[in-house]
This record gives structure tokens, C-alpha cells and sequence, in this order.
């Protein structure tokens, strides 16, 4: 989670000062910046809950092999029809995981969840919102929608690839599992893309890899640039 | 203070949640208003040092991670003051927050009720932004969060 939160919080950054109009350059970066904090949060539960590295360590220091971010999360951001229909999509199955967390055995997701939700809502309806009126804006408009989301919807299917412990973590009431939060995705998304009458591609080849450390070549040249200022001292105190 | 919002100190946004006289030091449980916020390290080390040299005792200060803060927490007095700050309260929700809430938004300029939200995001993570079509004026609103 904070991996995917952490690098599509990155991509989303890339559109600051290049956003196609200005209220959507803030938009971006506001998001990003929600992103990134989620995924500091995430990672400061690691730490502390779990024995885990520094946050800042962790985000910064390690190579793309031990990142469990998916392939969706790492494709540049190529024109802004891609990147809103990545939004989109991302930030509805984000929705959908957190909310599966309120009832989290796990203290720590649940206390986060519950804090999450509502900045998230206003993601969604940033994302619902553009899509709904890009795809009634005419036909070239129109079009561009449902290329990006029949380029997108595969690697969005990979959000929800299974990790080594699913089926654990799904038995010990940490969250439902990656097929029941698939199945919730699809049925929150569904209504939108009615109203936008965009057509839902099917899942033929969801973009698996991401959680077993098994990356595009995309990655390992954004977590060169994403370091880079913070490994010039890894010790120095910011 | 909250350095984004000079004018507001951390009672009136509703980000204390409880202090607690432990037999060395005095423990202060507060809650960042966004999950993401960048200050919350230095309003914790403010409040450290304000209160460690007022009080001249030893000061903890964590973060409570069993309450939420969300917009209702605001007082009274912040919208006011928010207000003369120039920056519009954010409407009191019930629970769940939507886009519509935010359409009608006075001026803290002008006080007029004829403006349009322009983004629901803004400058900081807790800003909107609006236009009054009646004094041109750009302005900025607290963001309502549930």
C-alpha cells in the first residue's frame, strides 16, 4: 500500500507546472501530496508496529527489487487523459482497500482508515467528476477516455494481485483479500463509467508482478531521481 | 500556532485532544488536521517549547492516533477569526461531506453569497478555492473534512 501510495504520488508531482490548466495543476499536486503523506503514514506503521526501517530509509534507499508497488503505478504520465483515467481508477480500489480496513484487525490500518477516508472522498470526486464531463464534452474528447481507459484498465487490474499472504492475512481478519476488494472495485466503478457511457474493458491480462518485486523498466529510473537528493546524505537530518 | 494560519492557535483548531500530568513530564495528545500535513513535527516541537518555557516542566508531545480530526472541530472563534483572515470556515457536515456543500460559500471579503468554487483544492491541503462574482475577488475557503 504505501509503496503504490509513495510512486504514484511521484507520477502525480511530475504534472506540477505542467498541468493543462491551472486549477488542475493544484489538483495534481494537492493529491500527490495527500499520496505521499498516506504512504508516510504507512510506512510509520511499519516502523513502528512492525519492526520495520525508517520511513525516510525505507522510501529512499532501496532498489526497485524490494519495492511491492504495481506496474499501474509506474507508467509515466504521458498525456493527461492517461493520467486522469489512472487516477481514477487507482483512487477508487485505494477507496475500496480503505474502507475494507475500517473493520481491519489490525489497529493501526483501522485508525488510519478512519482518517483517510474523507481527504480520499475528495479525490474520487475530482476523478469522477473529470471523467463524467470529458467523456460528455464530444467526441474527440470522447474517444481519448476510452482509449486511456482501455490502455489503463490492465494495469489497474494488477492493483489487485495477491501477495504471498493473502489468504493469511484475509483469515486473520486484516483485510478481505485482493479478489473481494476487486470485485467491490468494479462494482464502485461501474456506475461512473455508465454515467460516462464508457465501455468496461475485460480483464484478459491483469498486470501482475508489481508485489513480488518484479517492476517495468519505468521504476528503477524514478527511484534513481526520487533519491537522488536524499541519498547525496543519507544521515543528514532535513 | 499553526504556521500555515498564523492567526490560529492549535485549541481553536480542534487539534488537542488531551493533556495529561504524568509524574515527570506533562504528555500532550494532539491530532494533525490532514493526514499529509507537512507542519505537524514543527507544531509539535512549538508546542513543546511554548509550554516547557511557560510552564517550566518537562513536555511530551504525541500524536493521538485514536481520534480523527475532522472540520467540525473547528471553534467557534476560528471561523471567526478565519474570517478576518480572509479565508472562508468551512460549513458544519453531519458525517459525510459532498461537492455541493461547498457551492455556496460567502465572501470573507465582501460577505456576498454570489461566488463559485473554483477548486476544492487550494494552496495547502486544507484549502479550496472560490470567486465572488460580486467584489472579483479570488478567496480561499477551509476545506469541510469528515
Amino acid at each position: 500500500m504505501g509503496d503504490d501510495e509513495l510512486i504514484i504520488g511521484h507520477r502525480n508531482s511530475e504534472w506540477t507546472g505542467l498541468g493543462p490548466i491551472m486549477e488542475e495543476d493544484i489538483a495534481f499536486s494537492s493529491m500527490a501530496q495527500d499520496k505521499i503523506g498516506h504512504s508516510w503514514a504507512l510506512y510509520r506503521i511499519l516502523h513502528e508496529e512492525l519492526s520495520g526501517e525508517d520511513p525516510d530509509q525505507f522510501a529512499f534507499m532501496r532498489g526497485e527489487k524490494d519495492f511491492k508497488c504495481c506496474h499501474l503505478t509506474e507508467m509515466p504520465i504521458g498525456s493527461y487523459d492517461f493520467s486522469l483515467m489512472r487516477h481514477f481508477l487507482f483512487d477508487h480500489a485505494e477507496t475500496v482497500r480503505y474502507n475494507s480496513l475500517l473493520q481491519s484487525s489490525f489497529l493501526p490500518l483501522q485508525q488510519l482508515a478512519r482518517k483517510v477516508r474523507g481527504e480520499l472522498k475528495y479525490h474520487t470526486l475530482h476523478a469522477d467528476a473529470w471523467i463524467i464531463q470529458l467523456c460528455r464534452a464530444g467526441e474527440e474528447s470522447y474517444l481519448k477516455m476510452q482509449t486511456a481507459l482501455d490502455n489503463c484498465f490492465q494495469l489497474a487490474c494488477g492493483i489487485f494481485e495477491a501477495g504471498p499472504d493473502d489468504k493469511l492475512l484475509a483469515n486473520e481478519k486484516v483485510y478481505p483479500g485482493e479478489e473481494s476488494l476487486y470485485e467491490q472495485w468494479i462494482e464502485n466503478i461501474y456506475p461512473v463509467l455508465v454515467k460516462a457511457s464508457l465501455n468496461m474493458p475485460e480483464r484478459k491480462e491483469p498486470a501482475f508482478g508489481g508485489r513480488y518485486g518484479k517492476h517495468t523498466a519505468y521504476l528503477q529510473p524514478l527511484l534513481d531521481e526520487m533519491g537522488e537528493v536524499f541519498r547525496l546524505n543519507p544521515e543528514a537530518t532535513w | 500556532m499553526d504556521p500555515e494560519i498564523p492567526v490560529l492557535n492549535v485549541l481553536e483548531l480542534g487539534m488537542i485532544t488531551d493533556v495529561i500530568i504524568e509524574d515527570e513530564y506533562l504528555l500532550i495528545k494532539m491530532i494533525p488536521t490532514f493526514a499529509a500535513c507537512p507542519a505537524v513535527e514543527v507544531i509539535k516541537t512549538n508546542i513543546r517549547t511554548t509550554l516547557e518555557k511557560d510552564l517550566q516542566v518537562p513536555v511530551k508531545v504525541s500524536v493521538d492516533k485514536d481520534v480523527q480530526w475532522n472540520s467540525n472541530r473547528l471553534t467557534a472563534m476560528a471561523k471567526e477569526k478565519l474570517q478576518n483572515f480572509g479565508i472562508a470556515a468551512p460549513q458544519k457536515h453531519e458525517g459525510e461531506v459532498e461537492i455541493d456543500m461547498m457551492m455556496h460559500t460567502d465572501c470573507p471579503h465582501c460577505g456576498s453569497e454570489n461566488t463559485y468554487l473554483r477548486s476544492p483544492f487550494g494552496s495547502t491541503l486544507c484549502r479550496a478555492i472560490h470567486f465572488c462574482k460580486h467584489c472579483g475577488m479570488m478567496f480561499e475557503q477551509f476545506k469541510p473534512l469528515s
